[in-house]
């Protein structure tokens, strides 16, 4: 067995086909949830979260609708790649890791755009 | 796929827990928890959406003592996820990678989760 790899598969691909599209989405993500967690915890903190009309009022201010968003698709984005790596590493008949990934990837799609569209009519009503 | 034959890593039983593989498989494990934490942002989201009587249905859950546990372990987890996930940053960018350093800042991490978790929920019951 040789160890050196084709030169095909080295160059910008690597063994996952994919170059580090993967890894720098998951960084990406991280940077900017530092930010936008940051602001989300601080913002529940500052209010009364058991009113419903008050988090309501908060989430009618533009500024708001636009970072819940970006959290929301930043957060989603990034959990999915975290749990995707995990079932790669401990998820072993091919097709079940297969199933796994697709069902996670499918259902923060689901839940993220859910969230989003659940914005924008709280904000638009 | 057909298996190469090679030498296998011994079992993880055998390996003595180091603070570094310690914090490094707490980063994975709070990473798939905080993604459920991610799932009850976005129900909240529906919850405020859906109205008032949805609403304080779920915040009569959350402020419980079950829920109270579970959102101050969504705490924790969060902020430990990202002061790690910080010193990850910087050992991505060739910094902080000494033996030496990496101890310093994984007791870096430990202290600033826990500080910034009471913090907040001092915030949450007295401010």
């Amino acid at each position: 067995m040789s160890l050196a790899s084709p030169l095909a598969r080295v160059r910008g691909l690597g063994s996952a086909g994919s170059g580090t599209h993967h890894w720098w989405q998951q960084r990406l993500t991280a940077v900017a949830l530092v930010p936008l967690g940051l602001w989300f915890i601080l913002a529940v903190l500052g209010m009364d979260v058991t009113d419903h009309a008050v988090v309501q009022n908060w989430l009618r201010a533009p500024l708001t609708v636009v970072l819940i968003i970006l959290l929301v698709a930043s957060l989603l984005h990034h959990a999915q790649l975290g749990i995707q790596v995990v079932i790669e590493d401990y998820v072993d008949p091919e097709w079940q890791k297969i199933a796994c990934i697709v069902l996670v990837k499918f259902l923060a799609v689901l839940v993220g755009l859910a969230a989003i569209v659940a914005v924008l009519l709280i904000a638009l009503r | 796929m057909a298996r190469i034959p090679g030498p296998l890593s011994p079992h993880l039983q055998i390996y003595r827990p180091q603070l570094t593989s310690v914090l490094s498989i707490t980063h994975r494990a709070t990473g798939v928890f905080l993604a459920l934490g991610a799932l009850l942002i976005c129900y909240w989201l529906l919850a405020i959406a859906a109205g008032p009587v949805r609403y304080e249905r779920l915040v009569a859950l959350l402020d419980s003592w079950p829920g109270r546990t579970v959102l101050l372990l969504i705490a924790l987890s969060f902020y430990f996820h990202l002061c790690n996930g910080i010193r990850h940053l910087f050992w991505d960018a060739g910094l902080g990678l000494e033996l030496r350093t990496t101890y310093r800042s994984g007791y870096a991490v430990l202290a600033a989760s826990i500080a910034l978790t009471a913090a907040t929920c001092w915030a949450a019951c007295f401010a």
